[in-house]
């Protein structure tokens, strides 16, 4: 025993450097599985306050382009109104049904503004971080749009600032789709460049082209179909498998972003109960 | 002003330099990563023990793992160096007692040589083991390589600009035992 003892407080210091290495490892792997780590709720509060600061300084520097991106998703709405369609057919119209979209079981997918006050794109890991949170509704897995396309999702939540994993995320994985053939594959990112991300899983029985649109399905349970992800810039040949990889670019530009919309699925609970109770039946 | 007042306010300026100015630079390729903050765990005082020592480097670290939310990557990075920083100080200048008679590491106290080794060894120290640790979960040898080689130049060349732009003057102190 005195012999353990005397060990002990020979190499102390490297007994200590031993514990504090394991505890470091073990945040970041345990971080990695569950998106949870220590204090990490408590510490999203704190760092989003010196983000916030930041951002109020830095903001004014991205007035011209934010305002740009606006008014490009004003027109693009405005595009849509009823207005500039105009039916040939003057005796058929068709009538929306008010009562339906106003009803609270039908509307299923609710919008929230956020504001980006951090965003990186240097890293192996990109996270956003955005100035609304559990008070104002954010929960954990909902989609994150921004005015252009898709940005990623919620991974952590606290009192008032949300944490995003942006899709250049390495472990970020999401449905997509082609807009032409409707077929899907899964969107990742292989960690070069900001600009661009990898569709995988296309089979090669589908014609591809440079240029074209990739969307969200409705078979994701975070994002309403159809929201842009990118155009096709490249096919990258490889003759070994049966599917295309197609490197993307992305329609959000990660490098200016300062609004997002926060996406909440508002049937999504119900979807994943009905889901997992019949994988329970099953079993 | 007092060494802790000092290291305090050098703790949180590094922090927000690496945080909010060289993490935010546009990316020049996918290899460079800049960084400055550990010159910190470099700069401490000799006369801190080892313990003390190791335990700043982690904390120093875990407080910039929070920014980035990669909880632990930089705070195991911080504590090797700062574990290992006693051993390298005490390769290089066991000859001239410097540590007993100035305050901390510098190009004044160790002398240019022994004191740009100094701060290759643990730049690379740091570099690679953090590198390792992105690695295990991401990317390809090349990738470790390219990047523990192109981001140790870029943060050498930072530490150099950082020595010069900020002089740090060092008082020899006699009957110090």
């Amino acid at each position: 025993m005195r012999n353990v003892f005397l060990f002990i407080r020979r190499h102390f210091n490297f007994l200590f450097f031993l514990v504090l290495q394991i505890v470091a490892l073990s945040f970041l792997f345990r971080f990695n599985k569950f998106h949870e780590a220590v204090f990490l709720n408590v510490s999203t509060e704190v760092t989003g306050h010196f983000y916030e600061r930041y951002n109020n300084i830095e903001y004014y520097f991205q007035l011209k382009k934010t305002n740009e991106s606006l008014v490009q998703e004003n027109l693009r709405l405005r595009q849509l109104l009823k207005e500039n369609f105009e039916a040939p057919d003057s005796i058929r119209r068709l009538i929306h049904d008010t009562l339906k979209v106003d009803s609270h079981t039908v509307i299923k997918y609710m919008l929230m503004e956020a504001k980006v006050v951090n965003n990186t794109t240097t890293q192996q890991a990109n996270y956003l971080t955005i100035h609304r949170g559990f008070d104002q509704g954010v929960r954990p897995n909902m989609g994150v749009t921004g005015p252009q396309g898709i940005v990623g999702s919620v991974v952590n939540v606290s009192k008032n600032f949300a944490t995003i994993q942006s899709m250049l995320h390495y472990q970020f994985r999401h449905v997509a789709k082609l807009k032409h053939s409707n077929e899907t594959g899964t969107i990742e990112w292989d960690g070069m460049s900001p600009l661009y991300v990898t569709l995988k899983n296309i089979p090669k029985s589908v014609r591809v082209e440079k240029g074209d649109t990739v969307l969200t399905t409705q078979l994701s349970r975070i994002f309403p179909a159809n929201l842009m992800v990118g155009t096709i810039a490249e096919i990258i040949p490889d003759n070994s498998s049966s599917f295309y990889t197609l490197k993307v670019r992305t329609a959000t530009n990660f490098g200016n972003i300062e609004y997002v919309y926060v996406i909440d699925n508002l049937q999504a609970d119900e979807q994943k109960m009905l889901e997992d109770s019949t994988r329970k039946k099953i079993q | 002003m007092s060494e802790l007042l000092k290291n305090t306010i050098r703790f949180i300026l590094f922090i927000l330099v690496q945080v909010f100015i060289l993490f935010k630079m546009p990316p020049l390729h996918r290899f460079i990563a800049p960084y400055l903050y550990y010159l910190f765990i470099l700069w401490l005082p000799f006369s801190l023990s080892r313990m003390s020592i190791t335990f700043i480097g982690f904390f120093f670290g875990l407080c910039l793992d929070y920014f980035t939310k990669t909880p632990g990557l930089h705070a195991a990075a911080c504590t090797l160096i700062a574990y290992v920083r006693p051993f390298v100080i005490g390769l290089l200048i066991s000859q001239e007692g410097a540590d007993k008679n100035y305050i901390s590491p510098s190009i004044v106290s160790m002398g240019w040589a022994p004191y740009a080794t100094y701060v290759l060894v643990l730049t690379l120290l740091h570099h690679s083991y953090l590198v390792l640790l992105q690695w295990l979960t991401f990317g390809s040898f090349i990738f470790f390589l390219g990047k523990v080689i192109a981001s140790s130049a870029v943060s050498l060349l930072l530490v150099l600009l950082t020595e010069l732009l900020f002089f740090r003057k060092q008082k020899f102190r006699t009957n110090t035992i």
